[in-house]
């Protein structure tokens, strides 16, 4: 059960996005602006800490505690990498390094690093090395996702602020396991938004003289619609919760379930939006796309189901024993 | 849409020891179980596994100990059932009494019905049967006329029930008829009953109907001036759709509705141990179950709140009947059925044939999709 202090934090992030995320200003920033007004209102309910431990300094919140308040950034397709910042401190601040303050992403050193250009610290990782670059370090080729989120490389010119190791426990794949981990609830955010807009249309687009939702057809696509949105948010929630049990490292099989989990309900879901939208979805001018292009993207960041479905596939082959067990004790023979 | 959320349960207490412990029991009746056995899941009946199960205390856990259950939680209840059907353990015999029957009766049962009754199901010694569709009344349900009448001493009986899944072979069934006519222009749900029937009375005709296995799997029930006792009545009279339907949650939500083909997943994983090709294919196998057990066990933990989580229990059912009934074509994309060994390719037979009833049984998939399209706002 989501703590009361998750279900606050996600309740303020809502309404601070509510207000300063609207459509209007995911289009500027998908043309290229940087919405620093949406920055500083996030940046105000001082969430980058949030998994930081509090004996460092910061909010002390687990993992599964953030899952719904990373779900209410998917919802919004919120254009800011508040994610990326409260997963790179909590790297940082495992490896030793104080976070800093300000917009902070982080990625592999070669890979495509989430709203790069924007940030004003990096943490570049080469398996469990961490290290962090103020943004005057860093050079960057810029790119994006079809998402139109801003993914640029980054190029080193100038000196790191800090380097250290990841501890054992967080390992060499941290920065892949966050990923998938950000991306898994922030996609069954937006698929929360997008079922909430189809389910909108489909009570208020008339056609044949009713409300096409009045269609048994139309229904039942919907239903499947929902019940992905439901399986997204349990694998999200139940892969953070693996997390807080095990720790990151040792959390990899849940949080590749839940990778492929959502990434197949947002291929379902996306596609079926777009069926009851029919070819208004299709059109610039209308909201919808901004929440399926991002599901289409995240598929790919953190693993795409078929990464994940091969490395579950080859642990599964490689267990010892039969299957069944091997999930239940998962849940039952670790102590929290 | 509050319907459709989920929160996620930890494991109860000594999960892991009662885990073990159902382990432990099952792997020395493995041995009976063949591999038509294992396929047929909790379609499986056999008395005298039943009566074993019973004699561990595993029918009727979370039932009152004065009526012979075992005041356990509706976690472990699950671990028990999840630990059957991932051993493909005959368990038809008492699934119904002890996921429907018993606890219709625990909750709405008279003192005198408790007492008869709950004991014998939770020894193994009663098995129940479902008397809901009709020859012209499927999922339409409140369209049934089976009618038991009000006379002398108690309930006179007719009408005629079907696809009852071992009506042939259970002692009782729970039936839903009709004691008063639907009011004139009113909702036909008004007026139905559930109603007790001995299988074994006069006037009972049983006719068991052979599925396209080839199997007696179900039956058609004739009721023939069948006479039922006074207390033949379960709950309050004319209740009976609103006490069938509050009972939904339990029924569709379990393991059994995502775990009906799991030996032959097994058996996959086995046969496939060495096939780098099947890794994908078997990891988004994985992946599926491991996300359908946490919503199933998050249902079963709403269940345990005394919460009624009934358009999650149907989310959950369509999921788990779509992953359940295309294992068998998964599989078979990942290793012909010749090349399969022996026991495995004679579960993907059964299976095969089998995983139609899925997505019909407990409430069709298109019934399932219309309560979650009614939770969005849609109906």
């Amino acid at each position: 059960m989501a703590s009361e202090i998750a279900t606050e934090l996600a309740e303020q992030a809502d309404r601070a996005l509510t207000d300063a995320a609207d459509v209007a200003v995911l289009r500027a920033v998908e043309a290229g602006d940087w919405p620093a007004t949406t920055w500083d209102a996030m940046a105000a309910l001082g969430l980058n800490g949030a998994l930081v431990p509090e004996d460092a300094g910061g909010v002390g919140l687990g993992f599964a505690d953030v899952a719904p308040l990373l779900e209410v950034l998917g919802r919004h397709a919120a254009p800011v990498p508040l994610a990326e910042s409260i997963f790179g401190s909590a790297l940082l601040a495992a490896a030793g390094i104080t976070p800093p303050e300000g917009a902070l992403s982080f990625g592999a050193r070669n890979g495509a690093i989430p709203w790069g250009r924007h940030a004003s610290h990096v943490a570049l990782l080469d398996g469990a090395r961490i290290a962090l670059y103020p943004a005057a370090a860093l050079a960057w080729e810029e790119g994006g996702n079809i998402g139109h989120e801003a993914r640029d490389h980054a190029r080193v010119i100038g000196t790191p602020i800090a380097e250290a190791v990841l501890p054992n426990g967080w390992g060499a794949e941290a920065g892949l396991l966050c990923t998938a981990l950000m991306r898994s609830a922030q996609i069954a955010g937006a698929m929360q938004a997008a079922l909430a807009l189809a389910v909108d249309h489909a009570n208020t687009r008339k056609q044949f003289g009713r409300p096409i939702g009045r269609f048994q057809a139309v229904q039942q696509q919907l239903a499947v619609f929902a019940a992905e949105t439901s399986a997204a948010s349990v694998a999200a929630a139940a892969a953070a919760r693996a997390v807080d049990r095990r720790g990151l490292a040792a959390a990899a099989f849940e949080i590749g379930c839940a990778k492929i989990t959502v990434g197949e309900a947002a291929t379902r879901g996306a596609a079926i939006a777009h069926q009851v939208f029919a070819a208004m979805g299709i059109t610039e001018e209308h909201q919808l796309h901004h929440f399926t292009r991002r599901l289409w993207a995240w598929r790919e960041e953190g693993g795409s189901e078929a990464f994940w479905a091969k490395r579950i596939g080859q642990e599964a082959q490689a267990l010892p024993g039969a299957l069944w067990p091997f999930i239940t004790a998962r849940e039952e023979e670790i102590t929290p | 849409m509050a319907g459709l959320r989920f929160d996620l349960r930890d494991a109860p207490d000594g999960a892991a020891a009662l885990r073990a412990e159902v382990r432990a029991f099952l792997a020395e009746h493995a041995p009976n179980f063949t591999p038509e056995i294992r396929a047929r899941s909790w379609m499986g009946f056999d008395r005298d596994f039943t009566r074993a199960v019973g004699a561990k205390g595993w029918i009727g856990m979370c039932w009152p100990r004065e009526f012979g259950g075992g005041e356990k939680s509706f976690l472990e209840r699950n671990i028990v059932l999840e630990e059957m059907l991932a051993a493909g353990a005959p368990v038809g015999a008492h699934w119904i009494g002890d996921r429907q029957s018993g606890p219709l009766i625990l909750r709405l049962g008279t003192e005198d019905q408790k007492r008869h009754f709950l004991p014998r199901i939770a020894s193994g010694e009663y098995a129940f049967c479902i008397g809901l569709s009709e020859p012209d009344s499927g999922s339409d349900l409140a369209s049934l006329r089976t009618k038991a009448e009000k006379v002398d001493g108690g309930w006179k009986l007719n009408g005629r029930k079907i696809w009852t899944t071992f009506g042939h072979l259970c002692d009782w069934m729970i039936a839903l008829v009709r004691t008063s006519p639907a009011p004139e222009g009113g909702a036909r749900h008004i007026g139905l009953s559930q109603v007790l029937v001995n299988l074994r009375a006069p006037g009972v005709h049983i006719r068991p109907i052979r599925d396209l296995v080839g199997e007696k799997g179900f039956n058609e029930i004739t009721f023939d001036d069948v006479m039922l006792p006074e207390d033949a009545l379960v709950g309050q009279e004319g209740a009976g759709w609103a006490q069938a339907t509050s009972e939904l949650a339990f029924e569709r939500s379990g393991p059994d509705r995502y775990l009906s083909s799991h030996p032959l997943l097994e058996a996959a994983m086995v046969t496939l141990k060495q096939d780098g090709a099947a890794a994908p294919a078997l990891g988004r196998q994985v992946a599926r179950l491991w996300a359908l057990r946490n919503m199933s066990v998050a249902v079963a933990g709403m269940l345990e709140d005394g919460q009624d989580p009934v358009r999650q229990a149907a989310l959950v059912k369509d999921l788990g009947n779509d992953f359940e009934q295309a294992l068998p074509n998964v599989v078979r994309d990942l290793i012909a059925t010749e090349d399969m060994p022996e026991d495995m390719r004679r579960m993907h037979a059964y299976l095969t044939q089998i995983v139609p009833t899925f997505s019909l049984r407990g409430g069709t998939r298109e019934i399932m999709r219309g309560i979650i399209a009614r939770e969005l706002g849609l109906r």
